[in-house]
């Protein structure tokens, strides 16, 4: 057993080295040629089906699946390119399970989806190693687009904007482009570096420049780039993290998830990165379960996530919470956190008191509960951070905190137009985040060529 | 229990179910396989003439095509007659046809079509004791292009003269093997019919090519770039061969004639349906050529199981029980009237029965009621043809529900008419021969 395992304190090395490759292994392994035959017979092709319809997308899924069925998966990662360009990376991270798959026909009729996402991650696998790219760009119009953040909305938002024959510079603040997707997905979903595989790919249409290290509102203004080219798209996600709102939380020790995730997407050597030996973690989505997920595979021993309200209130689907509950990881639900217990500065515990919904209003029940701990990750949520949009020039209307679109994604600005995470109205997922980069291009094309026509 | 032991002209055997002479009987070892396994009988693959035994191809035999999961639903074949020495099979059936008195053992049969050849063959194979010979009319490939095989079977008067042939020269029981590749199948049967023979079994192999490949433009099964058109059988074969079946037994000049069933075979209820329109037993091969022998075991049970659950005590319970109602188009009564229904609850909602009435046919099933995803027939539009059942991948889903009489059919706006009327009584028929009211 490695020293490690029961060290008190929050400490990297909890594993025999070889232990964490294993761990950290592709989630849903590819499915190879015979596999992929077989499951893809299986699709009813269905009329105005409902998968394609559950789409964000709306990939026609139907079609890519009987391309796979008949040996054309090129043809295949075609149909599924032609509306997500991304369609490798969300094949990988897509909920499918509250999405395409949910309402599969054969999931109402045996309870058992066709593996949509497996399909698609199949068929967009073996376009990429071929580095097979399908679309032309168009005679060069001489317009220029800047895009703020090199997420999935921007890069979905460039690559539509090149097709165009429009000229696009990326702005983006870290140090590598994809976003979430490079720094914010578990890293068990996206092995082999395919995040910035997927960059690469992208990008190799042309036209699209990216500038890392330039932070908006640091490095450049709003008004910079509304000077400076002929459009802007916004896409930098969000940049808060909500705060726990207990009692001690700059305590050493309380983290935000997100920067866990970050960092342990970024590490060389896993088991060099230190997690605690008792975690908890504040919080009922995706992220919550990414961190507390990761932390058990990083060789934490006892892992609980703590959620204010109960499991139907749940962000993270179903199939997210049986993949924690299958890692060993307790979920409790109407617990909210009361007080951070220090020891020297440095988290030993944390109070939580209970919880119970009176009418629609959840309050605490004064009923309490503390939890040995030597970190908690905070997940309660991510804000948008409007001070480096609206710092200078004219400011941007907001809705709820986040950047007000129409339905074209264009802002209150003229010529500004956004999408993903940073705008009102969205899901917080991938695949919303990409349908909105590239509707927003789209918009921006049809602005900047009269129409569509350069 | 059903007792489901066969008599078919004479021969014996536990159950109706015999191997057809193909691959699987062409030797002992396989031959003792089946019998361990439970099949009634044996047609032991087709002896040649004394000589120098045919040989095949020693590249691909076997081409197929398949359906979902890669089932095998068709295959086809260039193997020709067995190309093993005649003595060595002769020496083999005599001996199993010992060790194996209960079962069947019928011997095919594909000599020159002269009579010599004929009186040459017969007796050693009756010197066997095997249980009769099965005369191959129809093989399609190879020896059909050397003026046997279907290259008889094709001509009805060299039919009636081989198997007058053989009733002469022979006191075993003659079963004449029909191909299916010819214009009307009840021409051969009578012709082997006239000529004496005690059955018919059918059908034999189809013409056909199972694909092509696309990179050396070359038919398979391909041998050295060159491919040849062989016997199709299988599943894919059933309904083709079911229809022949059925011709021969409702003709009136060979109803009654002993017919053995075989094409595409695969369970107890393709046989039991072969049965009903008029076959005395089956034969299988492709179905053993995919799973192997143990199939019989569920063909025998399923069998048993479903005469006792109907009543039927033997098999000449249900042999011909269909026979008299396959008829001719014109004698449907065109007074019935059904409309698909589909049960809601059952409906997984794929939209198939939608898009296929939609595009290809009558417009008669909504996809969307109220805004939201509904499917659902519009009987007023509904012709009741059934397209939406066979497209419908729920069994049961959709059904075809009859109208009663006095109902009014909503896309004609008449009431069902009690009376049976068909197409030789139809106003619109210019030939019709009596008025309608």
């Amino acid at each position: 057993m490695p020293e490690g395992q029961f060290k008190e304190g929050i400490a990297g090395g909890r594993l025999q080295a070889d232990q964490y490759a294993d761990n950290f292994s592709d989630l849903h392994p590819p499915l190879d040629h015979h596999e992929a035959l077989v499951e893809s017979d299986r699709c009813y092709f269905c009329y105005d089906a409902p998968c394609m319809n559950a789409c964000p997308t709306s990939i026609d899924i139907p079609l890519f699946i009987r391309q796979i069925s008949t040996g054309n998966p090129i043809g295949s990662a075609k149909t599924i390119f032609d509306q997500n360009i991304l369609g490798g990376m969300c094949a990988r991270v897509c909920p499918t399970e509250t999405l395409c798959e949910e309402v599969c026909v054969r999931e109402v009729a045996e309870g058992k989806p066709v593996q949509i996402g497996r399909l698609q991650r199949y068929a967009t696998d073996v376009a990429m190693a071929e580095s097979k790219q399908f679309y032309p760009r168009a005679e060069p119009t001489g317009k220029t687009v800047a895009v703020v953040g090199a997420g999935p909305a921007g890069l979905a938002a460039a690559h539509r904007l090149a097709r165009h024959g429009h000229d696009v510079t990326i702005l983006e603040a870290r140090p590598k482009a994809g976003g979430l997707n490079e720094y914010g997905i578990a890293a068990y979903k996206s092995v082999d570096n395919f995040a910035q595989a997927e960059v690469d790919y992208v990008t190799a249409i042309g036209g699209i420049d990216i500038q890392n290290g330039k932070a908006l509102g640091r490095d450049y203004q709003l008004s910079d780039l509304i000077r400076n080219y002929d459009a802007v798209f916004l896409g930098m996600g969000l940049g808060g993290v909500n705060a726990l709102r207990a009692d001690g939380e700059d305590a050493d020790g309380v983290i935000n998830a997100v920067e866990f995730i970050a960092e342990l997407r970024q590490a060389s050597d896993l088991s060099g990165l230190p997690v605690g030996r008792r975690v908890v973690v504040i919080g009922g989505g995706m992220t919550a379960i990414d961190a507390a997920v990761q932390s058990k595979l990083l060789g934490a021993e006892e892992v609980t996530i703590c959620y204010r309200r109960g499991q139907e209130h749940m962000n993270a689907s179903e199939f997210e919470q049986d993949l924690a509950a299958a890692n060993g990881v307790t979920i409790r639900h109407w617990l909210q956190p009361k007080r951070v217990i220090a020891e020297g500065g440095k988290v030993g515990a944390i109070e939580l008191e209970y919880t119970a919904l009176n009418g629609d209003t959840l309050a605490g029940t004064g009923e309490t509960l503390t939890l040995t701990a030597d970190q908690v990750f905070k997940a309660i949520g991510q804000s948008f951070v409007p001070a480096a949009l609206n710092g200078s020039g004219a400011s941007i209307d907001l809705e709820a905190g986040r950047i007000k679109v129409d339905a074209e994604g264009r802002t209150s600005l003229d010529r500004v137009w956004a999408g993903g995470d940073c705008i009102f109205g969205g899901d917080d997922l991938t695949v919303s985040a990409v349908a909105q980069g590239r509707d927003a291009a789209e918009s921006i094309n049809r602005a900047l060529t009269s129409n569509g026509r350069a | 229990m059903a007792d489901i032991r066969n008599n078919f002209v004479g021969i014996k055997s536990p159950n109706p179910f015999w191997l057809a002479s193909a691959p699987p009987t062409d030797k002992a070892y396989n031959v003792i396989r089946a019998f361990k396994a439970g099949w009634g009988g044996v047609v032991w693959k087709t002896l040649g003439e004394e000589g120098p035994p045919v040989v095949n191809v020693n590249g691909p035999r076997y081409g197929a095509i398949w359906g979902a999961d890669r089932r095998l639903l068709g295959l086809n074949n260039i193997e020709l007659i067995t190309d093993r020495d005649l003595q060595v099979n002769l020496r083999e059936i005599k001996q199993v046809k010992k060790d194996w008195p209960d079962r069947a053992i019928v011997v095919s049969l594909m000599v020159p079509c002269v009579e010599e050849a004929w009186k040459a063959i017969l007796p050693v194979v009756e010197e066997t004791e095997a249980d009769g010979i099965e005369l191959n009319f129809g093989c399609p490939h190879g020896m059909s292009e050397r003026g046997m095989g279907a290259a008889v079977g094709q001509v009805p008067e060299y039919i009636e003269m081989v198997v007058r042939w053989c009733k002469q020269n022979t006191r075993m029981p003659v079963i004449t093997k029909l191909t299916p590749n010819i214009t009307d199948v009840r021409k051969p049967a009578r012709a082997a019919h006239a000529g004496g023979t005690d059955a018919v079994s059918l059908i034999n192999t189809i013409n056909s090519i199972t694909g092509v490949d696309l990179d050396s433009f070359a038919p398979q099964p391909t041998i050295d770039g060159k491919g040849s058109h062989g016997g199709y059988c299988g599943p894919a074969v059933k309904p083709i061969a079911m229809n022949m079946v059925a011709e021969i037994a409702r003709d009136p000049e060979t109803h009654g004639l002993p017919i053995s069933g075989i094409g595409g075979i695969t369970t107890w209820r393709d046989a039991a349906e072969f049965m009903a329109l008029g076959a005395g037993n089956v034969q299988v091969c492709t179905a053993a050529m995919t799973y192997g022998f143990k199939i019989v075991q569920e063909m025998i049970a399923g069998l048993e199981n479903w005469m006792d659950e109907k009543g039927h005590a033997s098999l000449d319970d249900i042999v011909g029980r269909a026979t008299p109602n396959v008829t001719d188009w014109q004698y449907l009564n065109l007074n019935y009237v059904a409309k698909a229904r589909i049960d809601q609850d059952a409906c997984i909602k794929c939209g198939r029965c939608h898009i296929a009435c939609e595009d290809t046919s009558h417009q008669a099933i909504t996809n969307m009621v109220d805004g939201v995803r509904h499917f659902e027939v519009i009987e007023a539009e509904c012709v009741g043809c059934n397209l939406c059942v066979n497209v419908c991948p729920v069994e049961n889903c959709i059904t075809m529900e009859p109208l009663a009489v006095g109902v009014m059919d909503q896309r004609t706006g008449k009431p069902v008419s009690p009376i049976y009327a068909n197409w030789t009584t139809h106003p619109n028929n210019p030939m019709a021969k009596v008025a309608a009211e």
